[in-house]
């Protein structure tokens, strides 16, 4: 069943009466077709229009629509044998990130990202994509087997933030996220990034300290969700719109800031209305950023995206 | 201990009379109680066909399962001082060697095999639960240390298979040593950019673990291998406390982030090979140049944080 979000409420009753159609279909009425094809373009003339003037708070909705693709369909359409790698070799194995060695195009890489799970079940045992210290420092020993064996390192971000709580305090979460940006720094292999659905905070930057960030079209990446914002600085959880258009949270605004450093269009629609198009899309682009910085010997390499980051500030909207 | 019992079927002994072959033995599945015959435990790598319970397995046979056409060549290990402390408990450690090496045939608890594992060279070091429960001495210590440096010198991955109580107490310090020493041997493969990878089997525990056996780069267990530290009847004597179920098997270390997987046996070869193809062959894509003479723009970035720390003091 699809999963509509409030303002694709038209192109809801759109399809619901071509559903009705094509039950009345059964009864063998033929000009059924005609009806359907130009409801149909109407759905698409609707989608088009929507999704080419989405409002930042919109984007927030459909960078966390349930149906977008995840971390777990990335492995599934880009990695061939995937080997998954567990445990942080101190605490726990958190499921909220998943990793481990594959084949890219033919090349071994390390891959790893935050997974929201997609039913009940699933997004308990992920923990919504939110880690605690075990999931990121599982990263950190990751991303130092793959610089160990020069195998370049993706990552996949899509994380509401990292996991507030006791747990996670008590055993260093701070220093975790910390460490894990420090590792993604000192790296001598390619780092590539691709914020797919959210990019929450330190939660995303731990795996996003990257070579190359690239961003779905639709994705968001900001300091504190919109919702968080609105109610620490509005003090009113209800103007999280207004926040989402404060924070510049959109691929486009964090583009034009330098702070990521590709765009991957998303099919009409979104991500979620043709996932392997997305997977598709997604997977050249990685391969185009890898084959550019495979370029580089592994000390330049670490020293430019050192200089990235430093660099970052630098520019306003 | 042992957790296999060995038994001929009443109805079968009338049959076979005294001179069995192994090949009419019944075993019972120390897990499920369950009757397996001899023939289908072996065809199964003495894994339980009715609850998947993982029996140890020689050390032979391990190798036989993991090199391609089960073809392998050991290398002679050097000597180690036996014996160093003169020990003795209710016997002598010089006579509990003797026992062991006529029960075996081997001079002490470790293999060290060379040959291909899906194509690739690697070497493996494989421990022997039946001599002395595999406990590391001196010459364990030796053989892993001498295993090392044939996977260096062979550029072959390193691929140790423990089956250990941990450290030999009969030999006092000298045994304690060995969990540094083949520390030791653990950087050597890992300074010579080399994959180490270490099978956990039934069981690894004490100073095995927590030493040489903690460090791979990649964790493999074999389902219900007990690994840890202390041994569960210290702890539960210490804190007085039952212990969860399933405390120290290799499914409990996985949820405690110690291994990487899980992986049944009749898996495990091709799992090995696949971890291992991951690492040697990379691929094109994996290849960044090699260091040219541009190292020079990272020592000026250095540099200038550097100069950026000292004025904020
Ligand atoms: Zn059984």
């Amino acid at each position: 069943m699809h999963t509509y979000l409030d303002f694709e409420k038209p192109i809801a009753e759109l399809e619901g009466k071509i559903e009705e159609l094509r039950h009345l279909a059964g009864s063998g009425d033929i000009n059924i077709a005609d009806e359907v094809a130009r409801l149909q373009t109407k759905i698409e003339r609707l989608i088009r229009q929507a999704y080419a003037k989405l409002t930042p708070w919109q984007k927030a909705q459909v960078a966390r629509h349930p149906n977008r693709p995840h971390t777990v369909d990335y492995l599934k359409g880009l990695i061939e044998d995937f080997t998954p790698l567990a445990g942080d070799r101190l605490f726990a194995e958190d499921r909220a990130i998943i990793g481990g060695l594959g084949r890219f195009k033919g090349s071994s890489v390390v891959v790893m990202g935050h997974e929201k799970g997609s039913d009940t079940d699933e997004r308990v045992k992920h923990n919504f994509g939110m880690a605690r210290p075990e999931g990121y420092r599982k990263a950190q020993r990751l991303m130092k087997l793959a610089d160990r064996f020069q195998i370049p390192v993706l990552t996949f971000v899509d994380t509401p933030g990292a996991y507030p709580g006791v747990d996670a305090e008590a055993r260093g979460q701070a220093e975790a996220i910390a460490r894990s940006i420090d590792t993604c720094l000192s790296l001598k292999v390619p780092l590539v990034s691709t914020v797919i659905g959210e990019g929450g905070s330190g939660g995303a930057i731990a795996l996003a300290t990257a070579d190359c960030v690239l961003m779905l079209e639709h994705a968001i990446y900001s300091v504190i969700s919109p919702e968080g914002c609105a109610s620490i600085l509005w003090r009113d959880g209800e103007q999280a719109k207004t926040a989402a258009e404060a924070l510049r949270l959109t691929a486009q605004d964090l583009m034009r800031l330098g702070v990521i450093d590709e765009v991957i269009a998303e099919p009409i629609g979104g991500a979620h209305r043709d996932r392997d198009a997305t997977v598709r899309a997604v997977g050249e682009s990685i391969e185009k950023q890898l084959r550019k910085l495979g370029n580089h010997d592994p000390d330049t390499l670490k020293s430019h995206r050192r200089q990235k980051f430093l660099e970052m500030g630098q520019n306003s909207l | 201990m042992n957790w296999l019992t060995n038994f001929v079927r009443p109805k079968l002994r009338g049959l076979v009379g005294p001179k069995e072959i192994p090949e009419n033995l019944w075993h019972a599945c120390p897990s499920c109680n369950q009757m397996i015959f001899h023939r289908d435990l072996e065809k199964n790598l003495r894994v339980c066909q009715h609850c998947g319970h993982h029996m140890r397995l020689e050390v032979k046979q391990r190798l036989e399962m993991m090199f391609d056409e089960g073809a392998w060549q050991t290398i002679e290990l050097p000597k180690a001082l036996p014996d160093p402390l003169k020990f003795r408990d209710r016997k002598r450690y010089s006579e509990r060697l003797k026992e062991s090496q006529a029960k075996t045939g081997r001079d002490d608890a470790l293999l060290v095999a060379h040959g291909t594992m899906g194509g690739i060279k690697v070497v493996i070091a494989a421990f022997d639960f039946a001599f002395m429960g595999g406990s590391m001495g001196a010459a364990v210590g030796e053989g892993l240390l001498a295993g090392a440096r044939l996977a260096v010198m062979q550029e072959a991955p390193y691929i140790v298979i423990p089956s250990s109580g941990g450290a030999r107490m009969q030999e006092g310090i000298v045994s304690l040593m060995q969990m540094a020493r083949t520390t030791i041997a653990v950087e050597e493969v890992r300074d010579a950019g080399l994959p180490f990878i270490v099978v956990f089997t039934d069981p690894t525990t004490g100073g095995v673990s927590a030493s040489f056996a903690m460090l791979g780069d990649v964790h493999i267990a074999e389902p219900g291998s007990v690994i840890g530290f202390a041994g569960a009847r210290v702890i539960e004597q210490t804190i007085r406390e039952k212990l969860p179920e399933g405390f120290q098997r290799a499914e409990y270390l996985l949820e405690h982030g110690m291994v990487d997987m899980v992986v049944p046996r009749k898996d495990l070869k091709q799992t090995v090979v696949r971890v291992l193809e991951l690492l040697v062959n990379p691929g094109p894509m994996a290849q960044v140049v090699s260091l040219s003479g541009d190292g020079g723009k990272l020592a000026v970035v250095e540099h200038e944080e550097k100069s950026d720390a000292s004025t904020t003091d």
